[in-house]
């Protein structure tokens, strides 16, 4: 057993830490804020990289690579608040053409939803009759659609991989903001009720991320439904508790912070929401 | 990221669970929580077998994977805790096999293997418990012998003992941490006085220890004289790192045999209750990998870092949210203590305070993990 990162894991996970970095930092994402729109270019460079394909055989064009490297992948895009329906495309390429690549854009129904919908070249699954909604995360256009259908439990991985980079960035905020804004001379930091804040922010990250791996590993849908939950438990409560530690400048529309809570709590809708994830759970222990 | 272990691996697991078939049947009932003297005698039992199969020293010289396995097989097989031998075995042993020198190595180390020796830990005092280094315990020289007056608290095992890890202050002058010395005391020396504590769930589990002009010869001082600090820091660190691997297994056991229950008596209908359940299931199913990612660490760096602090941070936690999840499936059963898990409950509420508790925690984890900086 050795349930670490091996080094071709870590380099893949630098690699798409540096390609976010580069072609989707801090002005790129105010930009995207202000304006939204799915950068087809950005989206083609995706597919250049492995983002779509990372899974597919290297016979069919793909990577070769398994659900554990797409984890860490969907665990930077999270990280990075990356925009477009990523888990449709990923889940699509080899199966509709020009996914894998990044030419064509797929998206998916999901927990009653649709992201992306106007954007999309190609829609898998029943969106008859989506009706747009103002979306309360700008960077996540949404349709209300009328059934929920079904959960796919790769979806819900990749999802919760994405939370767990929303968890451990809001933890990393909170922590650069703790470290410099200074009260009463000193760094608010040092005050032990914010230490506590952070402290649990971190325990619920490396909890999710233990969780969230070792889903990615063994594929037990039970394990899924494990990491699911304590992903979305880590993101949501992790960025609240960074908006608390920011103070005022959380609460304005200018901090990133709010980006990060409002795609925590859109991705938390998905794949029919955590109680279906608690009742797997539960049924798994009378099984 | 690799689950699997090696053939080597499985091969000693499948030894294990074969001994453990063998040997438990035959053990003797376990004695009643309140008889110290036969749990004294069950716990050196127990040890003693396991070192006669060639188990004994899996706390120490086994990699943590060997270790991770010995202890999922132990508990999933219903086998005896360490119970008396946890300090020993966990927390002098150790250190001792750390920092002493030959000598004491070979006089405090095999009786414990081999089940023959019951240490007790004198750390904390009235006036130190998290401030551990505000202890104020006095021992000076006296010819061959360290003179120690003062008192020790919360001392668990300490009516059954026969040594004791005592830090005692040696230079009073000194800063705080510079002045402390780490001494094997035996329990039996003229001075030391027990007198045994009740815990709120009514047995006797620690006590109080009073020292006298206890005399303990220099030769039983393990490190330098005034570095018992640093000394205790590799002691610590190991009771952090993998001492509850045993506990997961169990409270996932627990889980299911809560879920049964519930089953049996109609709890299970209620949706709240079940969706509590099942959050448990992932808590604990987490509380595993992470365990298994603490101890991979540990395999390629040694000693037990601070991810410890972060699983028992976690775990503590989680140990009294499955406890009080058990009250709600007994429903008036709750408050009765012949009913299973009800002293499981009150014993749980100890999981925040004993070994550093979780506000101590907190700080570990924001200050040395985190780098946040420490207060005025
Ligand atoms: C079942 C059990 C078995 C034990 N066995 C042993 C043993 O064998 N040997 C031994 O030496 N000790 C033992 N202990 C003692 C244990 O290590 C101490 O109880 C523990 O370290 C806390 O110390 P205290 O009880 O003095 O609490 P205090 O330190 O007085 O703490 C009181 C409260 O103040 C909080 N607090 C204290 N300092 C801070 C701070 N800096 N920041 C934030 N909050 C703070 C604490 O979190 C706690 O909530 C045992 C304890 C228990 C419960």
């Amino acid at each position: 057993m050795r349930f670490q990162l091996t080094e071709d894991q870590r380099a893949l996970q630098a690699g798409v830490r540096e390609l976010l970095d580069r072609r989707f930092g801090a002005e790129a994402l105010r930009a995207a804020v202000d304006e939204p729109g799915l950068d087809r270019a950005l989206w083609r460079e995706l597919g250049a990289a492995g983002f779509f394909a990372l899974r597919l055989p290297e016979a069919d064009g793909g990577v070769g690579l398994g659900l554990p490297e797409a984890v860490l992948a969907f665990e930077e895009a999270g990280r990075a608040l990356l925009p477009g329906p990523l888990t449709a495309t990923h889940l699509a390429a080899g199966s509709v053409p020009g996914a894998a690549t990044g030419e064509t854009v797929v998206t998916a129904p999901d927990g009653g939803l649709v992201e992306w919908l106007a954007w999309a070249d190609v829609v898998l699954g029943d969106a008859d009759g989506a009706v747009p909604l103002r979306s309360l995360d700008p960077l996540t256009p949404l349709h209300r659609v009328a059934h929920q259908g079904e959960a796919d439990p790769l979806a819900v991985l990749l999802a919760a991989a994405e939370q767990l980079g929303t968890a451990t960035r809001a933890c990393e905020l909170a922590v650069q903001h703790a470290r410099t804004r200074e009260q009463f001379g000193q760094p608010v930091g040092a005050f032990q009720a914010v230490k506590h804040l952070c402290a649990d922010m971190l325990v619920r990250a490396e909890t999710a991320r233990a969780a969230v791996y070792a889903a990615a590993v063994t594929e037990d849908p039970a394990d899924i439904a494990a990491a699911r939950l304590l992903a979305d438990e880590a993101a949501v409560r992790g960025t609240r508790d960074c908006l608390q530690v920011h103070g005022g400048m959380g609460f304005t529309w200018e901090c990133e912070v709010h980006l990060h809570l409002k795609r925590a709590w859109a991705r938390s809708q998905r794949g029919g929401g955590i109680t279906e994830s608690e009742e797997v759970l539960a049924a798994d222990l009378v099984a | 990221m690799d689950l699997t272990y090696t053939p080597e691996e499985e091969e000693f697991r499948a030894r294990l669970r074969r001994w453990l078939g063998e040997v438990l049947p035959k053990l003797p009932p376990a004695p009643a929580p309140s008889d110290w003297p036969a749990r004294r005698a069950y716990d050196l039992g127990w040890q003693r077998m396991l070192h006669d199969a060639g188990y004994a020293d899996v706390h120490w010289d086994a990699s943590p994977t060997t270790r991770l396995i010995y202890l999922e097989e132990t508990e999933r097989a219903g086998a005896p805790y360490v119970g008396a031998n946890f300090v020993g075995l966990l927390h002098a042993g150790p250190t001792i096999a750390a920092e002493g020198t030959p000598e004491q190595r070979s006089r405090w180390l095999p009786p414990i293997l081999r089940g023959e020796e019951v240490w007790c830990q004198g750390f904390s005092e009235p006036g130190a418990g998290s401030d551990l280094a505000a202890l104020r315990t006095r021992a000076w020289r006296d010819g061959d012998a360290y003179v120690v007056t003062g008192s020790k608290i919360w001392t668990s095992h300490a009516e059954v003992a026969d040594w004791c890890e005592l830090l005692v202050r040696t230079d009073p002058e000194a800063p705080r941490h510079r002045g402390i010395t780490w001494l094997a005391m035996p329990m039996d020396a003229p001075g030391v006085t027990v007198r045994p504590l009740r815990t709120l769930a009514g047995s006797t589990e620690f006590a109080e220890v009073f020292l006298d002009e206890v005399r303990v010869p220099i030769a039983n001082r393990v490190g330098a004289e005034n570095d018992g600090w640093r000394v205790t820091m590799v002691t610590l660190s190991f009771e952090r790192g993998t001492a509850f691997v045993g506990e997961v297994v169990a409270c996932r056991r627990v889980l299911g045999e809560l879920a049964a229950e519930a089953r049996k008596n109609g709890r299970w209908d209620d949706p709240v209750l079940r969706r509590r359940l099942g959050r448990l299931n992932a808590e604990f199913r987490a509380l595993w990998r992470l365990t298994q990612w603490n101890v991979s660490e540990a395999s390629a760096g040694g000693v037990p870092g601070v991810g410890g602090s972060v699983f028992k941070l976690r775990y503590s936690h989680a140990r009294q949210e499955l406890y009080d999840a058990a009250a709600d499936v007994l429903g008036p059963g709750a408050l009765d203590l012949d009913r299973p898990w009800v002293l499981d409950r009150l014993s749980s509420l100890s999981y925040t305070i004993a070994a550093g508790t979780s506000q101590i925690q907190r700080n570990i984890v924001a200050e040395r993990i985190l780098g946040l900086p420490k207060g005025k």
